[in-house]
């Protein structure tokens, strides 16, 4: 339960953080190191949590605008990063992207609040 | 606490947001931030349009007088109705940042020497030759004139705040895809980028002159004046010109008088070099236009067509709008970047231009004191020149400092730092035009009001830089076309070679009188018509410059087309503005079976002579004929040119086709038709064709093996973005056509905007351009046009006033504007 509710966190505030433009587009990290940290869980639980909520909003964000956009500028941008035009393979890069940041985040967070116990 | 997993993850955290927030290099280029990128909320995903957007708004800014209206029809086209023309230009500024900010901002960079800001050290070179011509310059003088001018002053006033109130409205995470791609941010419009802009358009069509003045003296000064004169001659035995033949000029009132030291200085041969420019417009940058009277149309009203030839690009040059006020009602291309519509019509007139491929830039040799160019030699005395430093930015890099040299006779474009290498030491200076400045704009904003003939010669008298044939027809009847800009009284050939700039004889006599530029109205053949040939023959007395600025071969075929058309609609135009008969080949194909001897060929070559034989000498895109004329031309070039200009290893331009072609339908010699590289034998035109139809051949054969021989395929049209990204460009286009041909599409290069205006009551025009009204490459509207251009299908243009608009189902969207 845990677990579900931190992705649900993650996803949430890099969300919310995201829509002011004006900020940095990392921002997030300091949602996800914050979330971690109040939500006690194994370092390897926070990590996953952190990817999972992260990289399930960029990829569900991404795919919502590609869909509304019929893969118009997706296959384009796909030649030039390169992905051989495939937008599935872009969606996935960004959700690989947001998701390592959301989790080395997390871990942070994880690793600040964890005590010696462990 | 852990403190080393802590310490580690850290770390990671860290560096993954720096390694994802910085661009990497990646050979020669480098990434966009990559987290910046791909973050679904700020990066490129937000320049995903959905398919199935509203652009319907409420949009409120400040500086407007009163509210403005826009009906945005289905194809993204904005017909603005403002109850003020400030107003509508404030609006018009708005839109074209809407739809092409990123653009409008980069043409500007270009033409300002500021790309190395943007793209980094690569276009240095680029950067400093702008700086260098005098662009800055050039649209400041033009700032200046403004200030005598509020009215336009005004206009161009309220656009910039226009362009400002949609860039203040932009959120960080809506800036245009580019932006994020190259990684920079969109700067406050001003009115000077208007005027820069618009220099950037002079230094398109007029020049060429920056490399044509240097490669003409370098092959003057290879095979001397006399075979010089004949190589590159003026004269063109095949004109049509603009002014049809036989036309009576009055006497010259400028008498432009050649200096004493001609022969000596001018046209003596020297062995020196001349440099070549790292920059030069297409050399096809042309256009077609005509009006038809209503003696030959069908409905007895005018019908005029314009198609100007520049290089084709996405984000397009152009931007349709219709501006409605209550002074003006008018509909028409306009440029992202500057107010009012360029090529268009209103209610009572429509025009066109083409350019008039005039020389209005020249060099001159500039002897200075010592290398810190302080000081000049001129008119027998030390003159000083003003030390200009120009700084350029640089991306990822300190800035770097150009310092120029002013003189009286323009800013020294190359000098020992820059180009060096092969300027062989000279200080060449160059006076331009277009460095004057130019109130060109009031041109368009009084065309875009004029109501009959004598509106539009008052407009077109403002135009100086660059030349252009504008033609016009009106409701009421009349048709026109006049040849206006600023152009020099020059003597014979003054200004096609680097000048002597030490004395006063070579300098610019003085400037023909606007009343004295060719001209003509309502002749009796019922047409008026311009290509970028010669506006005259030579009974015209001023020099018009060097014949290989004039293409030929449009001309006569749109004359010779025009003559023979009578009851002409306005699908004629259209079917004539797309057509793609050769009259180059026509005229070329007998030469080249006039010195073919078909018993030396194989019975491969003769295949491709077969092929040549039967074509039908149209460029249409499944024609193998047009590929075989192309490639067996080109080899015929070279089996008679190469062998002479091979060893000059200067830049050297070659002779037009029309040179060879003329003297090849002559029965005399031809020039260099013998192969130097032989010393032995003696070769002569049979030798040649023999000689380019062997080396053709296989070049021929690997085409036809692979299915490229199709001239559509042969050719291989593209529309590229302007950052030459081929998955944001139209490639492998089919459409024929070419040079020298109506349909005037090369490989990257042809018709940028076709419009055909039937002079009815209530105006019935047709259009259309080779992109979209959207910029943004994330957009269904990017490239709209494209498959219908290829086609030489055409949009009728919805030209409507508000009340019909808001009644006519092909308006989509409204837009209200508000002041806050």
């Amino acid at each position: 339960m845990k677990f579900i509710v931190a992705i649900f966190l993650h996803a949430f505030l890099a969300f919310a953080v995201g829509l002011y433009s004006q900020f940095p587009w990392w921002l997030f990290v300091g949602t996800s190191g914050i979330v971690a940290f109040f939500i006690m869980d194994t370092p390897a639980k926070s990590f996953f949590a952190g990817f999972l909520g992260v990289g399930a909003l960029w990829a569900g964000l991404a795919f919502g605008k590609d869909l509304a956009n019929a893969h118009l500028l997706s296959s384009k941008v796909a030649q030039i990063l390169p992905l051989g035009g495939s937008y599935v393979a872009l969606i996935a890069v960004t959700a690989v992207v947001g998701g390592l940041l959301g989790g080395f985040s997390a871990l942070t967070g994880a690793f600040m609040r964890s005590k010696s116990t462990k | 606490m852990r403190i080393v997993p802590l310490i580690i993850s850290a770390a990671l955290t860290t560096g993954l947001v720096a390694v994802l927030n910085t661009p990497l290099s990646v050979g020669k280029t480098k990434t966009p931030r990559l987290g910046y990128f791909l973050s679904p909320q700020q990066g490129f995903w937000q320049n995903a349009e959905p398919e199935n957007k509203s652009f319907d708004a409420n949009i409120v800014v400040d500086g407007l007088q009163d509210k403005v209206e826009v009906l945005m029809d289905e194809r993204l086209v904005p017909h603005i109705y403002a109850n003020n023309d400030n107003d509508a230009y404030y609006t018009q500024g708005f839109l074209h940042a809407k739809f092409r900010l990123w653009q409008m901002e980069f043409q500007t960079y270009v033409a300002a020497g500021r790309l190395s800001e943007i793209v980094g050290p690569d276009r240095i070179a680029t950067d400093r030759f702008f700086r260098r011509l005098g662009m800055l310059e050039g649209a400041e003088a033009t700032m200046k004139k403004m200030a005598n001018n509020p009215v336009l002053q005004a206009a161009v006033t309220s656009y910039a705040n226009g362009v400002n109130a949609y860039i203040k409205s932009l959120q960080p995470s809506q800036i245009p895809f580019e932006y994020k791609l190259l990684d920079y941010k969109p700067e406050a419009w001003t009115p000077i980028k208007t005027y820069l802009f618009l220099m950037f358009m002079s230094y398109d069509l007029t020049g060429r002159g920056t490399t044509t003045d240097l490669q003409m003296t370098n092959s003057k000064n290879y095979f001397g004046y006399e075979d010089f004169n004949k190589l590159y001659t003026n004269v063109q035995d095949s004109l049509d010109p603009i002014i049809p033949k036989g036309t009576v000029y009055e006497k010259a009132s400028v008498a432009a008088v050649a200096p004493p030291t001609l022969d000596s200085l001018y046209f003596a041969k020297t062995g020196s070099v001349a440099p070549n420019a790292p920059e030069a417009p297409n050399k096809n940058n042309g256009s077609n236009n005509w009006a038809i009277a209503g003696t030959k149309t069908k409905s007895g009203k005018p019908i005029l067509a314009s198609d100007p030839h520049l290089g084709l690009n996405l984000p397009s040059l152009w931007y349709e709008v219709q501006i409605t006020t209550p002074t003006h009602s008018t509909y028409g291309a306009s440029f992202p970047g500057s107010p009012a519509v360029i090529i268009g019509f209103n209610d009572s007139i429509a025009w066109g231009v083409t350019n008039a491929g005039r020389d209005v830039l020249d060099y001159y040799d500039i002897k200075f004191k010592d290398t810190t160019m302080g000081e000049y030699w001129f008119d027998g005395a030390w003159q000083k020149s003003v030390i200009k430093e120009e700084r350029i930015k640089i991306k990822g890099q300190p800035d770097s400092i150009d310092r120029v040299a002013i003189t009286a006779l323009g800013p020294v474009m190359y000098d020992k730092s820059y180009n060096a290498n092969g300027s062989d030491g000279k200080y060449l200076a160059v006076r331009w035009t277009a460095q004057d400045g130019s109130s060109g704009l009031q041109t368009f904003y009084e065309l875009n009001r004029a109501k009959n003939f004598d509106d539009y010669m008052s407009a077109i008298n403002h135009w100086t830089c660059p030349g252009q044939n504008f033609a016009f027809a009106s409701v009421s009847g009349d048709i026109a076309i006049k040849q206006q800009g600023a152009f020099v009284a020059r003597w014979n050939r003054q200004g096609d070679f680097i000048m002597p700039g030490e004395d006063s004889s070579y300098l610019w006599q003085g400037m023909i009188p606007a009343s004295e530029n060719p001209m003509i109205k309502n002749p009796e053949r019922g047409f008026v018509s311009s290509a970028n040939q010669k506006s005259t023959d030579s009974t015209y007395p001023y020099y018009l410059g060097a014949a290989n600025a004039f293409p030929l071969y449009r001309g006569i075929i749109i004359n010779k087309k025009l003559n023979a058309m009578f009851g002409v609609t306005p699908q004629d135009v259209q079917a004539l503005q797309t057509n793609n008969d050769n009259i180059f080949a026509e005229m070329a194909r007998p030469a080249i079976f006039k010195f073919l001897n078909e018993s030396r060929l194989n019975a491969v070559e003769k295949k491709y002579v077969d092929y040549l034989r039967n074509w039908n000498l149209r460029n249409d895109i499944d024609e193998k004929g047009a590929s075989v004329f192309k490639a067996i031309w080109d080899s015929l070039e070279v089996a008679v040119w190469a062998d002479e200009f091979k060893n000059a290893k200067l830049p050297l331009q070659w002779p037009d086709e029309s040179t060879l072609l003329e003297q090849m339908l002559k029965d005399s010699v031809v020039l260099f038709e013998d192969n130097i590289t032989t010393p032995n034998v003696k070769e002569t035109m049979v030798d040649a064709v023999t000689m380019a139809i062997r080396k053709a051949t296989p070049q021929l054969a690997q085409m036809e093996k692979e299915g490229r021989l199709a001239w559509g395929a042969y050719k291989d049209t593209r529309v590229n973005h302007l950052l030459k990204i081929p998955s944001l460009s139209r490639l492998h286009l089919p459409i024929g056509g070419g040079v020298h041909i109506i349909n005037a599409t090369t490989g990257n290069h042809g018709p940028s905007w076709r419009m055909v205006v039937h002079l009815v009551d209530g105006i019935e025009a047709y259009g259309v351009y080779p992109g979209g009204q959207n910029g943004n490459p994330g957009s269904k509207y990017y490239d709209t046009f494209i498959d219908n251009w290829a086609a030489g299908k055409y949009y009728r243009l919805l030209f409507l006033s508000k009340e019909a608009a808001q009644q006519n189902s092909q308006m989509k969207w409204r837009l209200t504007f508000t002041n806050s």
